[in-house]
């Protein structure tokens, strides 16, 4: 692993390991009695402190999971060289798109 | 890296550590998309939700909060060995690991029933 991906992720681990520890405690506490959209919504909707925690989340996620997975394709694997950085890099997008995208729908929904 | 003996505990840890995210990785995309349906209104993402009621998709998502627990935990041996003064005590680290999850895991169960 290069210096740049070791520093990136272990930079976004720490992020993560703080904004988990959040997730979880709020996963806990949102499914006590039963979870409604209404339930979820109400918390998320309009809630501007939500929206850029979730997506300070989401961009340590696209950043992390892509260098974890390219860790572990090429201890596991032969996998190497461009192709596979080409398409870790297509995953770190998708992720970053996908999640944005799910962060924006319960912020405005 | 897994450089340690398959006997050692190091090693289990680093298994862990690797498989459970390996499925965070599997299931993000698929948790993303199913919060998007909200951009087609409550009842979309209610139709959702409504799927979650399935024993086998709970006892998934226990499993799923379990995988996180475990990722977040031994990442944080990680940065600690990294990071830190620390001098790696893996039992310890491996038992308190085990001991975290298996209580998000309860909590999850028991607010989720």
């Amino acid at each position: 692993m290069t210096a740049a991906l070791f520093l990136a992720q272990r930079i976004s681990a720490m992020v993560l390991a703080l904004a988990v520890a959040v997730h979880l405690a709020t996963i806990l506490y949102a499914i006590h009695g039963g979870l409604t959209a209404a339930d979820i919504l109400a918390r998320t909707h309009g809630n501007l402190g939500f929206f850029l925690f979730y997506s300070v989340f989401v961009a340590a996620v696209a950043f992390h999971a892509p260098i974890g997975l390219r860790n572990v394709i090429r201890e596991w694997t032969s996998w190497r060289g461009p192709s596979l950085d080409a398409v870790l890099a297509a995953v770190a997008v998708a992720l970053l798109v996908l999640g944005m995208r799910a962060v924006i729908a319960v912020y405005v929904a | 890296m897994m450089r340690a003996s398959h006997k050692q505990p190091g090693y289990v840890a680093a298994l862990l550590h690797r498989l459970s995210g390996i499925a965070l990785a599997i299931f993000l995309p698929l948790h993303f998309l199913a919060l998007a349906t909200a951009l087609n209104g409550a009842a979309a993402l209610d139709s959702f939700l409504a799927i979650t009621h399935e024993p086998l998709v709970k006892a998934s998502e226990c499993l799923l909060v379990a995988a996180l627990a475990t990722h977040m935990t031994l990442g944080l041996r990680i940065l600690a060995i990294e990071f830190l003064d620390i001098r790696e005590r893996t039992v310890a680290v491996l038992t308190g690991c085990a001991a975290a999850v298996f209580a998000v895991g309860l909590a999850f169960l028991l607010n989720a029933g």
